[in-house]
């Protein structure tokens, strides 16, 4: 069967992706050292877009790597760099009563594993279900959402000046 | 390709990130586990856009991304100053309102 095939080697690149996202994300929580930890977040960013292409949102990828990986990561590495005398592996990182943070999150994974086994079982996602397109989505946020968009754009605009009047030293 | 592998998979990364949250001091690593949150939330939200057919999913994702590139210049613009006037990043240092 041609068409299980291609499911197969899709479901061998999620497996893939997943498991170098999970333990990129579990090195950006326990690493000792504030730079590699931003890049371990790289990692988790590129799965993560890989992830949006087999989900068939290819814009969403590629906005993904721009502004994640190409922005944020740079504001990161700057973050650090202006507010680290050392780089390198730190003792100080973790909370006094950072023990109490494992039993909180294995709980909430466990609650969450369970409700989405319950809830969607073995729901198979549609192979052969129109595609969403980019100009749908463009449609959609110059459509219907415009105003959400407006008040985005305005979000961006305050947190650009908010940033600049709280970093600049006068 | 099923639609709990995408879900869990965002569960797994949510939790991580919970974890992150709670467990650093440094504010720059509880800022990347926040990343981590949305992220999981954006996998989640484009799982459920395929599955129905929809865009809304992709309009909101990249509504998500564009508040979470927001959050981080701001909350960087924060940390820095934080560190200008007490020369340290960490959280538990904030500790002006315990009474």
């Amino acid at each position: 069967m041609l068409a299980s095939d291609v499911l197969v080697a899709q479901n061998v690149g999620f497996a893939i992706i997943a498991a170098i996202m999970v333990i990129g994300a579990l090195r950006v929580v326990t690493t000792k050292n504030v730079v590699h930890a931003a890049l371990w977040l790289v990692v988790v960013l590129a799965g993560a877009a890989a992830q949006y292409i087999l989900l068939a949102a290819e814009f969403l990828a590629v906005t993904q790597v721009m502004v994640y990986i190409g922005a944020v990561m740079v504001l990161f590495l700057f973050g650090t760099m202006l507010t680290r005398a050392q780089i390198g592996a730190e003792k100080d990182l973790n909370n006094k009563n950072a023990i109490i943070g494992l039993p909180i999150a294995v709980l909430l994974l466990a609650t969450m594993l369970i409700a989405l086994n319950d809830g969607f079982k073995a729901e198979k996602l549609p192979a052969d279900s129109p595609l969403v397109t980019t100009q749908q989505v463009s449609d959609q946020i110059f459509g219907i959402y415009l105003l959400p968009f407006w008040a985005l754009s305005f979000v961006l605009l305050a947190a650009a000046i908010g940033a600049i009047v709280l970093a600049r030293r006068d | 390709m099923l639609l709990n592998q995408f879900l869990m998979l965002g569960a797994v990364l949510f939790c991580i990130g919970v974890y992150g949250v709670i467990v650093r001091k440094n504010a720059v690593l509880v800022l990347m586990s926040i990343e981590l949150i949305l992220n999981s939330v954006n996998i989640n939200l484009l799982a459920f856009s395929l599955r129905n057919g929809s865009p809304d999913g992709h309009t909101f994702a990249l509504y998500v991304i564009a508040v979470a590139a927001a959050e981080v210049g701001v909350g960087l613009a924060m940390v820095l100053l934080m560190y200008r006037n007490r020369r340290s990043v960490g959280l538990d240092d904030l500790s002006e309102m315990k009474g």
